[in-house]
């Protein structure tokens, strides 16, 4: 075994972090990160737009794609180098879906028309992806969705409902999954569309618990698709989904983002006097800082370990369930233990005076909470490795 | 022995549990968060009239005479219900003024609380952020017929619309931090007072209150010289008793909402509540917030019976606000994404037990304070 990455791997890290270093000094007001930061203000908005074509034309947002397509085949463990270079810098402009979600979909199961049209355009951050998978009754359950399309002529006309469509307010496209035969096992009968948000879509606001406009309800009403848009076959779309989905589950950017939390914190606590001593001083919080900066490593090792599988393209499923709910699970009691070290201070919101570290926590014991509901919960992914991992009966 | 609350209890919580679902529906409850005075007159002359108010003050002055008990009945429904008021902070100051309070303050002010036109807020902690007496620095001058006060005072709840201050101040630099704390009741109009509200994660009207050469005149002096200490540790413990009832009354309605839901929300065919994990959830859930609970009686028993309490009433404030804030995240979790939203109710709960386990000592302060009652 050997932990270190290898000399090439070395020199584009640092590169990314030369990169990202420079970036975060543009970070506009108030910025403090997180994955949905920027769908909150329209500047947060610009500066995600404004790296983003940064990163276009540096190339980084196609690491691991076919050089044909115009990505540079990078592994899995370059493409995770990146995630956690920016997400320690706190710096966004990788849209959310696009490079890791939508363009693995149209490698795999894409048409050649799609791959030339979309994937030059995904690399060049032209397109703002929303995700319209989720339906009021279709959750967990995903399969069970009820958004209909049915032929017309060139076209699919689209009915029904989406909700949970994060960033649908900011985004020009959508991603989306609707039911084309309704006669056979739920499975069997969704497609998988590509689109531009054009009429017929309406996207209205929903708030998140803290009160910030993140995530939307996406209405459909006769929304035509053309055929030309469908991934992969028609009636096969729920094969598609399976692509993409299991790299990067452990969000190992939220994790270096969360050690730069911390680091930030244990400053604070070093200059914050209580009863004669500082914080940092504290045994408890000594405590409680080693056991998060401990849970840190260790998502951080997993992840690396779950993306050397993939890299080898052998299937790990579970272990990809693990990290996403491991690490998601972790950040909600790191944002609590947090809340916990800044004690009176810390449920002081950003834009308070008094404030501590601009109210992150505040803002992360519930924005975390997303993050164990969102892309399957814990309790989904628990029967995945029971089932899948474990081979326990269903 | 009996466990059971007495006839007159139970009726005060049905008459609570009523007025809650009639004159404080949601949407109020939604409006108060948003307002920054977090107050309505309606609502504050309806308590008043009930005589909620009233329950400890006694029947001399004007009150009911009630006991600790009949609080923790108000507080269980209060916390039910996500009320909105200054009700909490002027019944915690209105103790130390039936306890030590002259005849003349008691003749003058409590007659006031009762009767609801007067609002109190204490003001205690400062930028130290602790509940100890060595947090306390800000100053109480003797000048003439009355007393100077300078400093910070923050995490002031209700402060917005208190007419009278409870101050801690120190009047002594010297000896042990804890025997040189006096406390004053001050006008909130008093010139040199600024107030500067604070947003935080449960929305509750917290403030910072600079006091710059405030004066008070000394009959305003509320119990003894530089022994006000005693009297701001019998008053936290009935804050601490009264945040544990608002505690287990917002985690019953945590319980049993999850609960509802998982008889009602369908995913893969089958009611969620029919899936393992999260009948094991809720059955944790119902056990803990059950245990949480008879606790929260107990401690709050001895406190009201005068018996030796320090450590039972720690306990209690640890542990209740370890179970509301653990059941509030999973109740989250068991609603999944209508959980995490703003119009969701169960988001209200998430957000205050966040911010009630620190109120009054958390549980890590109050975990010492027990550790060191067992040394004795
Ligand atoms: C912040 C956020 C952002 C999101 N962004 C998007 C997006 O951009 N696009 C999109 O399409 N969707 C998005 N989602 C939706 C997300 O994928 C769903 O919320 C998630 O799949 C859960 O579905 P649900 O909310 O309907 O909960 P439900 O599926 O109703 O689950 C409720 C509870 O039941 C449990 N449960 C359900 N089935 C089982 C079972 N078989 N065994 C045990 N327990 C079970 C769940 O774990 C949960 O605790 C987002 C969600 C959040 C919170």
């Amino acid at each position: 075994m050997d932990f270190r990455l290898t000399p090439a791997q070395q020199a584009l890290k640092e590169e990314f972090e030369a990169f990202f270093q420079e970036e975060a000094q543009r970070a506009p007001e108030g910025w403090i990160g997180g994955m949905f930061g920027i769908f909150e203000s329209e500047a947060n908005w610009a500066y995600h737009r404004s790296v983003a074509d940064r990163l276009s034309k540096k190339g980084w947002l196609s690491l691991p794609w076919p050089k044909k397509y115009g990505g540079q085949e990078h592994s899995y463990i370059e493409q995770l180098i990146f995630n956690e270079v920016r997400g320690y810098y706190r710096v966004p402009g990788v849209d959310l879906w696009g490079p890791q979600i939508v363009a693995p979909s149209i490698l795999e199961h894409g048409s050649e028309e799609l791959k030339q049209e979309w994937l030059p355009r995904i690399a060049n951050a032209e397109i703002n992806w929303c995700q319209g998978w989720s339906e009021p009754n279709s959750g967990s359950d995903l399969a069970s969705l009820m958004t209909r399309a049915v032929e017309d002529g060139d076209d699919f006309v689209i009915n029904g409902q989406k909700i949970w469509t994060t960033g649908g307010h900011k985004a020009d496209h959508i991603f989306f999954l609707a039911r084309t035969d309704p006669s056979v096992p739920k499975h069997k009968g969704i497609t998988y569309f590509v689109s531009p948000i054009k009429e017929g879509v309406t996207v209205r606001p929903l708030l998140f618990m803290h009160g910030k406009h993140e995530y939307n309800e996406v209405f459909f009403d006769n929304f035509r698709v053309p055929k030309t848009n469908v991934v992969g076959k028609v009636n096969q779309g729920w094969y598609v989904t399976m692509a993409g989905i299991n790299f990067e589950r452990s969000m190992i950017g939220t994790v270096s983002e969360l050690q730069r939390d911390l680091e930030d914190l244990v400053d604070l606590c070093k200059r914050t006097q209580r009863n004669g001593r500082s914080l940092y001083e504290d045994p408890l919080i000594r405590q409680k800082m080693a056991q998060l900066d401990t849970e840190l490593e260790a998502t951080r090792q997993w992840a690396y370990y779950v993306a050397w599988v993939q890299s080898k393209k052998q299937s790990a499923a579970p272990e990809a369930s693990a990290a996403k709910y491991f690490s998601s699970e972790m950040t909600v009691r790191f944002a609590n233990t947090a809340l916990e070290i800044l004690g009176l201070y810390g449920p002081l919101k950003e834009g308070s005076k008094w404030a501590s570290l601009h109210g992150k926590f505040e803002d992360l014991c519930q924005a975390s909470l997303g993050g164990t509901v969102a892309g399957g919960t814990t309790e989904i992914q628990k029967n995945i490795i029971a089932w899948m991992g474990l081979k326990l009966p269903r | 022995m009996d466990l059971d609350f007495t006839e007159e209890q139970e009726a005060l919580k049905k008459t609570a549990r009523d007025f809650m679902k009639k004159d404080f529906p949601n949407t109020l409850v939604r409006e108060l968060e948003e307002d920054p005075t977090g107050f309505r007159a309606e609502i504050w002359g309806k308590i008043a009239e009930m005589g909620w108010l009233s329950v400890i003050i006694p029947e001399e002055y004007e009150g009911i005479g009630g006991s600790l008990m009949d609080l923790v009945v108000l507080f269980e429904e209060m916390g039910r219900a996500c009320f909105i008021a200054p009700f909490f902070s002027t019944v915690i100051c209105t103790l130390p003024i039936v306890s030590a309070g002259s005849e003349a303050q008691k003749k003058e002010i409590l007659p006031k609380i009762s009767n609801g036109e007067l609002v109190l807020s204490l003001a205690l902690t400062e930028p130290s952020a602790t509940y100890e007496a060595a947090g306390i620095s800000t100053s109480a001058v003797a000048d003439q017929e009355d007393y100077v006060i300078n400093g910070t005072k923050l995490f002031i709840h209700d402060a917005q619309v208190a007419h009278y201050f409870l101050c801690a101040t120190r009047t002594r630099m010297d000896g042990p931090p804890e025997e040189g704390i006096t406390l004053f009741l001050v006008d909130a109009k008093s010139p040199g007072i600024k107030i500067t509200p604070l947003l935080t994660i449960s929305d509750d009207k917290q403030n910072e209150v600079v006091f710059e050469k405030v004066r008070v005149p000394k009959k305003n002096m509320l119990g003894p010289l530089n022994q006000g200490f005693p009297l701001i540790q019998h008053l936290l413990k009935h804050a601490m008793m009264a945040k544990c009832a608002e505690m287990v009354g917002a985690a019953d309605w945590t319980i049993e909402n999850c609960t509802a839901y998982a008889k009602e929300r369908v995913q893969y065919g089958s009611l969620i509540g029919s899936y393992g994990i999260i009948q094991h959830y809720l059955a944790e859930m119902w056990t803990e917030i059950g245990i949480a609970k008879r606790f929260t009686y107990y401690a709050a028993w001895r406190l009201d019976q005068g018996l030796p309490c320090d450590k039972e009433v720690s306990m209690a404030k640890a542990f209740v606000s370890e179970v509301y804030r653990r059941w509030t995240r999973m109740g989250v979790q068991i609603f999944g994404g209508i959980g995490t939203t703003r119009e969701h109710d169960m988001g209200l709960y998430y957000r205050r037990a966040r911010q009630a386990a620190l109120l009054f000592g958390d549980p890590d302060t109050l975990r010492e304070k027990v550790a060191q009652e067992m040394g004795r």
